[in-house]
């Protein structure tokens, strides 16, 4: 069964939460990762390592610098 | 020593240890006599021969906001721990980020990283493993941590020199005053060594204590029964400041940090030198680097580490360098042997002691070792003279690593 948009939202919430500290509820889909949410480069890829195990979605580097929204992260797992 | 030679003075202690959280948990503590060692119940524990360890009373992941710990090894979180207690405990001195300095060493770095990631990259590539891998291994990382959250830019370094590396560092953070590189330095040591390949090599080398069936009775130094070190894991952070900048904002003072010496033995990788001539080059050096005599020591905070070789040499020496005279005593039997950090905690008992005038007792000496002149504080803590008087801390580590740091009472 295909995670929801919502169930993905809540575990990317929670993994930024994890690694950041930032509020899960501050990740929504409209926020940029840089400009919104303060996230750096690596913590980027962070993100993108517990993404991959959580979601089972290989998100290569090629396209990881491509996603500057959460939206696009929620499509990149979607597909 | 130059009379007009800058000096430089302790404004403030952070110690995280097995046997307390904080500064005042660990000396009350020691003060009371306690064991900070207990069996170990890892997963590895049935594969090495040594079933216990001093591990630290606090974790620093309960201390530590989370996505911090994530970032940084178990020797980085009880560095943070202890330096920003440090600073705290100085009253977060003012002072331009040019002007303040970082000197903070472990003896084997972030090695549980090294290890764990090893496994990750093996079982599941590359690409799962931390960006954050290099920084939480490389030796110089509690340093580089610490500099960062208080913005030091006059030089942040990481002295390693095995169990003296604590030590060390705080005697380059006192050179670097002296040299008018900084006004305030933070300096001492961390370790996060508790893991099988660590406990396995060290019992390797025939170094670490198996009294299994007594893990708080197993770090006895200079007891007859002696039969090796106790591993213990922590920090001990102090931030030493010129006396001028430390006057000028009207800091509390808890001693001077006066002299230090360094030698190497350059006699053998991991035995020490039988006649005891290079740590008796570090004690004598470090006295004339304080401008004191041996009659001015009235306290020393022993390496001693529970070995049979190394216990006795010390004293010995200590008896040749400074005299028979001083209160000895060794922490280790309570806190364990913390290798790199086992400098940094160290000085801060040593400037407890000063500033307490009291000197916690070595436990577990049940039959005194022949060959022991010194004053050995054993089965009760004994009371300091008042007055002008100094404390000396002893490490030395393998590789014949010999430092010796002199406080003197404020």
């Amino acid at each position: 069964m295909a995670a929801t948009e919502q169930d993905i939202l809540a575990g990317l919430g929670k993994i930024i939460n994890e690694i950041t500290g930032i509020p899960a509820s501050d990740v929504t889909p409209e926020k940029s990762f840089v400009d919104d949410l303060d996230i750096d480069s690596l913590s980027m890829v962070e993100i993108a390592v517990a993404a991959q195990d959580e979601f089972g979605v290989e998100i290569p580097d090629d396209q990881l610098k491509n996603l500057k929204t959460v939206k696009d992260v929620l499509s990149f797992i979607q597909g | 020593m130059s009379a007009n030679r800058v000096r430089v003075v302790v404004t403030g202690l952070g110690a995280t240890t097995p046997v307390g959280g904080d500064v005042t948990s660990t000396w009350t503590a020691l003060l009371a006599g306690q064991s900070g060692v207990e069996t170990l119940t890892t997963d590895w524990i049935d594969t090495v021969p040594v079933k216990f360890a001093g591990t630290a009373a606090v974790d620093p992941t309960e201390v530590l906001p989370r996505p911090e710990t994530r970032r940084l090894d178990r020797s980085e979180q009880f560095a943070m721990v202890a330096a920003r207690e440090a600073w705290q405990d100085a009253g977060a001195p003012e002072v331009a980020p040019e002007r303040l300095g970082v000197v903070v060493s472990s003896g084997i770095g972030g090695i549980t990283t090294t290890l764990t990631a090893y496994d990750t990259y093996r079982e599941r590539g590359w690409n799962r493993l931390s960006p954050f891998t290099v920084p939480m291994l490389m030796p110089n990382g509690p340093a580089a941590w610490i500099g960062l959250d208080l913005k030091a830019q006059a030089g942040v370094h990481a002295t390693v020199s095995a169990c003296a590396s604590g030590a060390e560092a705080i005697g380059y953070a006192m050179d670097m005053i002296r040299a008018g590189r900084a006004d305030v330095v933070v300096a001492g040591g961390t370790e996060a060594a508790i893991h099988g390949l660590n406990m396995a090599a060290f019992a390797a080398a025939r170094a670490m204590s198996t009294r299994n069936d007594d893990p708080q009775g197993a770090s006895r130094p200079w007891d007859r029964d002696r039969d090796g070190f106790v591993l213990g894991e922590g920090a001990g952070i102090v931030v030493l400041e010129s006396e001028e900048h430390a006057r000028a904002r009207g800091a509390r003072i808890y001693a001077y940090c006066a002299g230090v010496g360094y030698s190497a033995d350059a006699h053998h990788i991991t035995q020490p030198e039988p006649e005891g001539r290079g740590q008796i080059m570090a004690m004598t050096q470090a006295l004339t680097d304080a401008g004191i005599t041996g009659h001015d020591v009235k306290h020393v905070n022993a390496h001693a580490t529970s070995t049979p070789a190394g216990d006795i040499g010390e004293v010995q020496a200590v008896a040749k360098a400074i005299g028979t005279h001083p209160l000895v005593t060794s922490t280790k039997s309570m806190t364990g042997h913390l290798l790199g950090g086992a400098g940094g905690i160290e000085s801060v008992f040593t400037i407890k002691a000063l500033q307490d005038r009291i000197v916690p007792a070595t436990i577990n000496i049940d039959n005194l070792d022949d060959g022991i002149e010194v004053d050995l504080v054993h089965g009760a803590n004994r009371t300091l003279p008042q007055g002008d008087i100094a404390a000396v801390n002893n490490s030395f580590g393998f590789g014949g690593h010999n430092v010796t740091v002199v406080f003197k009472g404020a």
